[in-house]
């Protein structure tokens, strides 16, 4: 049963740039390789986190929104438990109105991105 | 002259025992969906500690509270907002 998700997850800020860039690239084909369908990917940079977490007090934040099948979850949250570069990670279920709200989040932030451009 | 230096007129009669009528704010404006993605809406629902605000101070009803309440638990272990914290506003 296809379902919508919404993963976010921190990358140490430890490693370099490109090291983040391929970690987030590395889920990013995990994903398509099992057939989810990405909505929408937001890629929030190095932010500062409100508590210290492994000894750290900042953090890459990425975002992704996808379509997938049930049981794909367990791998997903699997691969990102064995991943030690990744902090900490959140899967959430979107119901209907999540989806509505996130359609509406996608349109405002293109908006903004082309105002600022 | 005694009586009316005690019995103070004001112009117009302070506003302190009538009772602001507390609403939803959910409902009023038809939010359906709390986002545990941006803090600073988030802000509103706890106090300086950092602890949720009960609803006989925010007036939610009690859905959009447990909402709320998830939300703000998702924002915290991602790291978005403290567990703890002083003078947060």
């Amino acid at each position: 049963m296809i379902n919508h998700y919404e993963t976010v997850f921190i990358v140490t800020p430890v490693l370099s740039a490109e090291q983040a860039k391929e970690t987030v690239e590395k889920f990013k084909k995990m994903l398509q390789e099992n057939e989810a369908k990405i909505v929408n990917e937001e890629h929030w940079g190095l932010k500062k986190l409100a508590y210290p977490i492994q000894k750290k007090s900042t953090g890459f934040y990425q975002l992704f929104q996808y379509e997938a099948e049930g049981d794909f979850i367990a791998k997903l949250e699997l691969a990102f438990k064995r991943d030690e570069r990744i902090m900490r990670f959140l899967t959430v279920k979107l119901d209907k109105h999540a989806v509505e709200y996130a359609k509406k989040r996608i349109e405002k932030r293109k908006s903004s991105a082309k105002a600022e451009k | 002259m005694a009586e009316n230096s005690s019995e103070i007129r004001y112009l117009n009669p302070p506003a302190i025992d009538v009772k602001k009528e507390k609403y939803c704010r959910f409902k009023k404006n038809r939010i359906k969906y709390i986002d545990f993605k941006d803090p600073d809406f988030l802000l509103q629902f706890v106090n300086e500690q950092g602890k949720l605000l009960p609803r006989r101070i925010t007036g939610t009803s009690l859905k959009y509270q447990r909402k709320v309440s998830q939300a703000v638990k998702r924002a915290r272990h991602l790291g978005l907002m403290p567990y703890v914290a002083d003078l947060l506003k």
